[in-house]
């Protein structure tokens, strides 16, 4: 679209804006462009100063990468031992996170069919809203609910000695990641054509033969993308895996160990590490670990969901 | 030479084979059926629950008082005005920059690669952890800005953190336009700022609101990225002050105020952490609610 006027040579009497109008237009536009960039501006100030911030520890000697990413042993405030593995925290946030997409994958696909394929408009509605309001409670207000009510369950019913723990942790983050699986999946099968699904009603399918024959086929990638995108929300969750697996760093061998995640680690120690300190540069580089975790899961989701769109 | 009348068991009679298609469909539908359900039925119990649990507390002089007893008793108003303060300034800077970004998402922008880039840098801001959003403040408010632990510094984080919601769903608002009407405000020889302020943001308005709220919502919940860049654990307030906080103050927040009550304080009273948790969980949900009324009542009045 451009801007200039036409030649006004014939047409010389036409009334023109005053200069100041479209010198102050031009300056709107030129913000709202900015205001657009900005996005990419706050995504990589955000890389830059959390990188800044851990830079220094990763040109230490005594500091190596193969270590921090590979040993289980965390030791940041020992006084003669000084050690920062993340391994045990990497497997702490994989085993949440795969308990956790365990249950929210076929509750929140089940779920997305459900909604797009075979309920009334009116329960739609009802069912949208819901999940909207259920995406809305706070993480904080999950964690506290994982740290009273759910520990309490656990205890009674599976007789464990803490109720914090990986399952309590995977339940909550379930609850809390169900919702993104269900929305996006709900879209990506919405985004199916209708004439697929008229194609094979005519043909004498009945909805579930449709839904199984044709459009989980037809919105894999959706699908996927959907299940991606809460795999993300679950590995960048903090409040609510802080409050609710326990604090121990190390690598869980049951479902009702406690566990401490990447994110919670840092929650948890940053508020002790004095500024400047080994320690607080190794919680940064473990932050800078994570943005790159989920830069590329989220990276990924988009490409696939992208895949079905040129398709 | 007459056709004779099909039999009743021609091909169109009830199989066996077509009833076993019939009962694959009814258990389907009953299963994915209990699978959304399983979903409404944990937010009405864990409200319930909470509440159940918090109702000796839950007065409306729980919201004014400012705890008492080393944070054992009393109320929550330090954190209740703290966190109206880190919203209400976190949407003084973000709600402008992030409908300017959805007019340029949805108004001016094309279909290339540096648009794509612009699309991909708002999906990945909004998938950032929070907790690495809350080493950002720290990094570039608390220390490289010099503005401190204050309620700037952690109000500047939550604007960047809630920055993808109030874009999401204002393009959602503005796309909803119908082309046609920015057409014919073109026709007219309206530039394309001028088809914008006449004819899309009047029309879209009550969407972005829904945005704003929307964005009240999240800002209100979050804690991880106000724990390290503002908030604090206790601050002395007066009772019912409305105006407690400087710029340059810290504060407390009800979300921290949470977490602080279950897992930091001993011997708190039994129904004080529920009671919190009842007041921030029913703000955010009658935040979200009265944004979903807006946006039903006003698809029952739209014209296009």
């Amino acid at each position: 679209m451009s801007h200039d006027a036409p030649p006004d040579t014939q047409l010389a009497a036409r009334p023109q804006r005053p200069a100041w109008a479209v010198l102050g237009e031009r300056a709107l536009e030129a913000l709202i462009r900015l205001s657009g960039m900005s996005a990419i501006f706050f995504v990589a100030a955000i890389f830059f100063f959390v990188l800044r911030e851990a830079a220094p520890i990763l040109v230490r000697d005594e500091f190596s990468l193969v270590q921090f990413l590979f040993s289980t042993e965390w030791y940041p405030t020992s006084a003669s031992n000084v050690r920062y593995g993340t391994f045990a925290l990497t497997v702490g946030t994989l085993s949440v996170t795969a308990l956790a997409m365990l249950l929210a994958v076929p509750f929140g696909l089940g779920a997305a069919v459900y909604l797009s394929e075979f309920c009334a408009p009116r329960v739609r509605e009802t069912l949208k809203i819901t999940i909207e309001l259920l995406s809305a409670i706070p993480s904080v207000v999950w964690g506290f609910v994982g740290l009273t009510v759910m520990s309490r369950l656990i205890v009674t019913t599976t007789g464990a000695p803490v109720g914090v723990n990986v399952l309590n942790g995977g339940i909550i983050l379930a609850l809390m990641s169900v919702p993104v699986i269900v929305s996006i999946g709900e879209d990506a099968l919405k985004a199916v054509p209708d004439s697929y699904r008229e194609a094979g009603l005519a043909l004498g399918a009945t909805r579930w033969q449709l839904v199984y024959r044709v459009l989980l086929p037809a919105a894999r990638n959706g699908l996927l993308a959907a299940v991606l995108l809460g795999v993300g929300r679950a590995v960048g969750e903090t409040m609510a895996v802080l409050m609710a697996t326990g604090h121990a760093v190390h690598i869980p061998g049951s479902l009702l160990d406690s566990v401490r995640t990447l994110t919670a680690n840092i929650a948890a120690e940053l508020g002790e590490a004095p500024a400047g300190s080994d320690h607080y540069r190794v919680l940064f580089l473990t932050g800078t670990l994570l943005f790159l975790i989920t830069f590329a899961v989220n990276l990924t989701a988009d490409f696939v969901v992208r895949g079905i769109r040129r398709r | 030479m007459a056709l004779a009348p099909a039999p009743s068991t021609g091909r169109f009679a009830r199989t066996s084979h077509v009833a076993r298609k019939e009962l694959a469909q009814a258990v389907a539908k009953g299963v994915f059926g209990a699978m959304a359900a399983a979903m409404v039925l944990p937010l009405l119990l864990i409200v319930g629950y909470l509440v159940w649990l918090a109702w000796p507390s839950l007065a409306l002089e729980f919201v004014l008082d400012v705890p008492r007893r080393g944070m054992t008793d009393g109320g929550i108003w330090p954190a209740f005005v703290g966190t109206l303060y880190l919203v209400g300034l976190s949407l003084v800077v973000s709600t402008p920059i992030g409908v300017l970004a959805a007019v340029y998402l949805n108004e001016y922008a094309r279909d290339n690669w540096f648009n794509r880039v612009v699309h991909l840098a708002v999906i990945n801001l909004a998938g950032v952890p929070s907790i690495v959003h809350a080493l950002f403040g720290l990094g570039a408010f608390v220390y490289a800005a010099r503005f401190g632990y204050s309620i700037l510094s952690a109000a500047l984080t939550l604007a960047i953190m809630t920055l993808p919601v109030i874009i999401a769903s204002t393009r959602e608002a503005l796309a909803s336009v119908p082309m046609a009407f920015r057409e014919a405000c073109w026709n007219v020889g309206a530039t394309r700022w001028q088809t914008i302020q006449a004819v899309v943001l009047p029309n879209s308005i009550s969407g972005i609101l829904t945005g704003v709220i929307l964005q009240v919502s999240r800002a209100a919940g979050e804690t991880a990225p106000v724990m390290f860049t503002g908030a604090v654990f206790f601050k002395v307030v007066e009772r019912g002050d409305l105006f407690p906080y400087a710029l340059k103050d810290q504060c407390m927040a009800l979300s921290m105020h949470l977490y602080t009550l279950a897992t930091q304080v001993p011997n708190v009273k039994e129904s004080l952490p529920y009671a919190t948790a009842v007041v921030l969980l029913g703000s955010v949900l009658l935040v979200n609610a009265s944004a979903i009324a807006l946006r039903v009542f006003l698809r029952g009045r739209k014209r296009w």
